[in-house]
């Protein structure tokens, strides 16, 4: 089934005029209404006239995450907050959140986005959906929830945090479809697998994303629970969850092209790219009215296909991702930045800069280790000053991420130092 | 009177003790007693030697992590319960024990290095009850 056909499934020519239009109306709504944006176009010389269409998109200059952390908290907002009706945030690169506002029409756009997605994934108004994505700042919970509500399936909003009773009212309530982390599902199946539920449940298909997944976990999942698992596709910059989703042929993402249009950039030059190379992935969000962005540079890596799809839609899709352009981490969902760890560590005056980060996935569940070095002076005889000064480190840590991490204090001088760009990652998931 | 313990991080890898020895054995720091207080990912290696600046010197030289700090190291008699005597008095002036080991050497008399929660007060408590404690000078001559 396909929730809006009429969007959906435009012809090329129609999509492109209906983006142009779209886009010029963006440009003159940001000129007037975002200081920001108004004063970098005049700083070099471009007027909102001179925008005509997409073909003259390039000549705009790109936003990116530091725009929004320079203008935290509001900076970036073309409304007063009288109409910004939810506030989100996602992690920044050090210690500020970046901050996002909606509009009552954008929060419209983003349910019928995510209603284009769940049906994609086969949801409709007989299903009982649970949202398994965490509620609150982080877009996954509400952005889903919302979707759900939309299509008029019922909505069971479990958030994260325990498996137990997910897998009883999975059971109890005939649960048909699902919406989490592709690990989380993973973890899941394991406590469906170990409790001998797995012949109870009525799963039919999964909604999953917030972080990148591989083919082979895609299999896995669906081998294990006996489902249909769907690939969703968002970034609180630009919206949230909704932006793509795959559709039963599994052959790339399909972007809401009318509400943003993607852009594959080469990763040197910063020009786009021709359909079907792989690039850093950009958007322009030509309907937004709360924190409208030109062409904001996601740092994920993949390429573009504008052919119609199988499936009847004609889309644009984006190839499965490819990696990163930068060193963004994705950990449980949450997205995490090297540097915030830096800024968290500098705060605590026994550790020395050095330290690592060591990712792994131990039963489908993300694990952070971070290994710290003490000042030679703060190495002591008593294991009680230790064991205080490793939990005093976790929880600055878990005030910087929002996710927990183990710490371990190692030997002074025993962390690498590299010559130039220091490594401070070692990530054993492999997931791209 | 204290005596200087000297005390090496070490991580839970294999080998590692060993080194951190052979740099001791190397300079030729003798070692008179140790303890080793282990956790699951590093331990604490405490160590009385002849010359404990001289062994602190050479580790931190050879990037390990090293420290001095004031233990009492005293001598009991090497017969039941005298150990207990000694804790029954240090118990009564209200300080706490963070961790004990043994010296023993080829005489009548044992040893016992302790490091208290206060370290003022369990030099006050020990001169008071007249037990001695070894220093540096001592251990260096033993």
């Amino acid at each position: 089934m396909i929730w809006n056909e009429t969007k959906e499934c435009m012809s090329r020519d129609q999509m492109t005029a209906l983006q142009s239009a779209r886009l010029v109306k963006l440009v003159d709504y940001m000129y007037h209404n975002v200081e920001f944006y108004r004063k970098k176009m005049q700083a070099i010389g471009l007027m909102p006239g001179d925008i005509k269409g997409l073909e003259d998109l390039t000549k705009l200059p790109f936003t990116t995450k530091d725009d929004l952390r320079d203008n935290y908290p509001f900076g970036l907002f073309a409304v007063p907050n009288s109409q910004i009706v939810r506030i989100h945030a996602s992690s920044g690169t050090t210690g500020k959140a970046t901050v996002v506002g909606y509009t009552r029409h954008d929060l419209d756009v983003w349910a019928e986005c995510v209603a284009r997605c769940m049906t994609m994934a086969g949801v409709t108004k007989e299903d009982v959906i649970q949202i398994a994505y965490g509620y609150g700042l982080f877009t996954g919970g509400l952005g889903a929830h919302d979707g759900a509500q939309k299509i008029g399936a019922t909505v069971v909003p479990m958030s994260t945090g325990n498996t137990k009773k997910l897998t009883t009212m999975m059971i109890d309530f005939g649960a048909t479809a699902i919406a989490c982390t592709p690990s989380y599902l993973l973890h899941i199946s394991e406590a469906l697998a170990e409790e001998g539920l797995l012949d109870k449940i009525k799963l039919k298909s999964a909604i999953c994303g917030a972080e990148p997944w591989t083919e082979k976990m895609h299999k896995e999942i669906e081998s294990r629970l006996n489902i249909k698992a769907f690939d969703i596709y968002g970034l609180s910059e630009v919206m949230g969850p909704g932006v793509a989703c795959d559709c039963e042929f599994h052959k790339g993402l399909h972007v809401c092209e009318d509400h943003f249009y993607p852009e594959i950039l080469d990763s040197a030059t910063l020009t786009p790219v021709a359909d079907g190379e792989v690039g850093e992935l950009a958007f322009t969000t030509l309907t937004k009215e709360g924190i409208p962005l030109i062409r904001y540079r996601t740092k994920d890596l993949t390429s573009l296909d504008r052919t119609p799809c199988e499936c009847g839609r004609t889309s644009a899709r984006i190839s499965r991702f490819k990696g990163r352009v930068d060193d963004m981490l994705i950990i449980r969902g949450v997205n995490v930045f090297p540097s915030q760890i830096e800024a968290a560590l500098v705060e605590v005056e026994e550790v020395t800069p050095h330290y690592m980060m060591i990712v792994d996935r131990v039963n489908n569940l993300d694990t952070l280790e971070v290994q710290v070095e003490l000042d030679q002076k703060y190495y002591t005889d008593e294991i009680r000053v230790i064991e205080a000064l490793t939990k005093k480190i976790a929880h600055v840590i878990q005030q910087a991420l929002g996710i927990n991490a183990k710490v371990k204090i190692v030997e002074p001088q025993s962390l690498v130092r590299s010559q130039g760009k220091a490594v401070h990652v070692i990530d054993n998931r492999k997931l791209y | 009177m204290f005596a200087k313990q000297l005390t090496v991080f070490i991580e839970n890898r294999a080998g590692r003790l060993s080194e951190v020895l052979s740099v001791l054995k190397e300079n030729k720091v003798n070692i008179l007693s140790m303890s080793l207080a282990d956790t699951t990912e590093y331990g604490l290696l405490r160590l009385i030697v002849d010359n404990a600046t001289l062994g602190k010197e050479k580790l931190i030289e050879n990037g390990f992590s090293s420290l001095l700090s004031d233990v009492s190291i005293i001598k009991i008699a090497h017969t039941a319960g005298s150990l207990q005597t000694l804790l029954k008095v240090i118990d009564k002036g209200g300080v706490n024990i963070e961790y004990m080991y043994g010296l023993s050497i080829e005489s009548e008399d044992a040893y016992v290095v302790l490091k208290a929660s206060d370290s003022e007060k369990i030099d006050e408590i020990l001169n008071a009850n007249g037990v001695k404690t070894l220093s540096c000078e001592d251990l260096a001559h033993i």
